[in-house]
């Protein structure tokens, strides 16, 4: 066991996903307090579609023949730019008009999947790169990826806990918060913007039909653990990061799907958790 | 001078007026109950003196001492925080964050002034508590302790009544009433209960569609609005 967990860390890709999988379970697990809390558990879920059409443009633009010879579209930094943009188009829909907030994240992720699909049917077709952003691979980080991603969470990271209490205040009790003052939508577009580059830099190893699994289970198991604020927000981000190692490790042990082995881990500890705290409250009783 | 001064006030929602040319005042050391039938816009007023919404027409003039962060406020209960995992600590602490600027931290002072509005409300052995947990009459007490450290001078409490049993209700009004008399404190309260805002009120400004009326609590006794509300007929909202 020992030996094959050194012999993973020999081989450099799995160091690169274990570094970025870390720092983007931590911004997930934290965002994903509020996200539960706010009653926005699918804009995770609404950004990952998004951040799938996004890359799908651009790896179809990269495979054209016109393309390759002149200009490459970075796809990582351009993801990011799309994703950030319709967080906050998503924000502002359903702040200024008559859609609901899950309406409007499912007007938005459902017309970005759309336009996806439509980029990679009329270029490359159905290839392995499309099947890795919707599910996910190990192999996705390259050496620049990571610094990006490695410095892009360290900014949600310090963002998150230099606004800790403002951002609690606009979770409990947003009326309150506005009328003493807090600029409560410069803070929600905060909020926005963190889980935007969060979701996008974790879409590459979980996949973007997971990602926004490990933005909500930390939280509800969390959420079934712990009655104060901050408790909860501790244990979401130590299971959050427990979890990813274990799953990423099961992963290469067993050779099943990096994103899924991470969820199934998370799900299990889930499970425990509401079982244990179901018991526990019928002994109490 | 007044707190807060309305003229020819009309509010309501995206742009479809509730009530229209409301005109009143909020002195200093003042009590006044907002009354009214459900939909009559109360809660609309209290927002909109609050500035989260807009008025439709006049003008709302407050005085220096109360600029925007001088208002303390205790929302109507919401859904969100039923199951909401956050200790009373955590909740009334969240009340000093206005004035903190961009300071990411609470000091000794915040935490002092935390204490001092729980051991007021005689909340302080709750303080570790799930606020999730507690009933209906300690949430309150709580969200007015949150309320208490984020102004200075002048509070709204938008129906901070509704789902208490009576017991925890008059308490409630003993409560509000100490810090009125004692306290010195300016307080605006939205409720239903006619006879006991009468009791505890000074000031009464009863909204109900065209008619209004802003007064004193014995002049509101002899105006005939009044006489047909809180007399002959028992409101109950």
């Amino acid at each position: 066991m020992m030996d094959e967990i050194m012999e993973m860390f020999s081989y450099p890709f799995i160091v690169r996903a274990v570094v970025v999988g870390v720092m983007v379970s931590l911004c997930a697990s934290l965002l994903g307090v509020n996200l539960v809390l706010k009653r926005y558990a699918n804009i995770g879920d609404g950004l990952s579609h998004v951040g799938f059409g996004a890359l799908s443009i651009a790896l179809s633009l990269n495979a054209l023949p016109a393309m390759t010879k002149y200009f490459r579209i970075e796809p990582l930094p351009f993801t990011i730019v799309m994703v950030v943009l319709l967080a906050f188009l998503i924000l502002r829909i359903s702040e200024n008009s008559k859609i609901n907030s899950d309406s409007a994240i499912a007007l938005v992720s459902t017309a970005s999947f759309t336009i996806g699909v439509m980029f990679i049917s009329m270029t490359t077709g159905m290839n392995t790169d499309v099947c890795n952003t919707l599910f996910g691979t190990i192999l996705a980080m390259s050496k620049r990826d990571v610094y990006l991603s490695v410095v892009l969470s360290a900014v949600v990271l310090f963002l998150y806990i230099f606004f800790y209490h403002k951002i609690f205040a606009i979770t409990f009790d947003e009326n309150f918060a506005r009328a003493t003052g807090i600029r409560v939508n410069i803070y929600n577009m905060l909020l926005a913007l963190l889980t935007a580059f969060t979701i996008v830099l974790g879409m590459r190893i979980m996949g973007s039909l997971l990602i926004s699994s490990i933005v909500v289970i930390p939280a509800l198991s969390s959420m079934r653990l712990f009655k104060t604020y901050k408790l909860v927000i501790v244990s979401s981000a130590v299971l959050s990061v427990v979890c990813f190692l274990v799953g990423i490790t099961i992963s290469y042990m067993n050779k099943t799907p990096t994103g899924a082995s991470v969820v199934a881990v998370n799900l299990t500890v889930f499970f425990l958790v509401s079982a244990t705290a179901y018991f526990k409250r019928s002994i109490l009783r | 001078m007044a707190l807060v001064c309305c003229e020819n006030l009309t509010i309501g929602y995206e742009g479809v007026p509730v009530v229209g040319n409301l005109g009143f005042q909020i002195e200093p050391g003042d009590c006044l109950y907002i009354v009214g039938e459900n939909g009559s816009g109360k809660s609309t007023l209290v927002k909109t003196i609050l500035g989260l919404m807009k008025a439709i027409g006049g003008t709302i003039t407050f005085d220096e001492s109360v600029n925007r962060f001088g208002i303390g406020y205790l929302p109507q209960i919401n859904n969100n925080q039923k199951n909401f995992p956050a200790s009373v600590l955590e909740v009334v602490l969240s009340g000093c964050l206005n004035k903190k600027g961009l300071t990411p931290t609470f000091n000794k002072a915040d935490k002092e002034l935390v204490a001092t509005n729980l051991e007021k409300l005689n909340i302080l052995d709750l303080r570790n508590k799930c606020f999730a947990e507690l009933s209906g009459g300690q949430k309150r007490r709580v969200l007015l302790a949150r309320a208490l450290c984020s102004m200075e001078k002048l509070l709204i409490l938008d129906e901070p009544l509704a789902g208490l049993d009576p017991k925890a209700q008059m308490e409630f009004y003993k409560t509000l009433e100490d810090l009125n008399e004692k306290e010195r404190m300016t307080i605006v309260v939205v409720s239903h209960d006619l006879q006991n805002a009468l009791k505890y009120g000074k000031h009464v400004l009863h909204l109900a569609g065209d008619v209004t009326f802003w007064g004193g609590v014995a002049e509101y006794k002899n105006n005939a609005l009044g006489a047909y509300f809180s007399g002959g007929v028992r409101y109950d909202g």
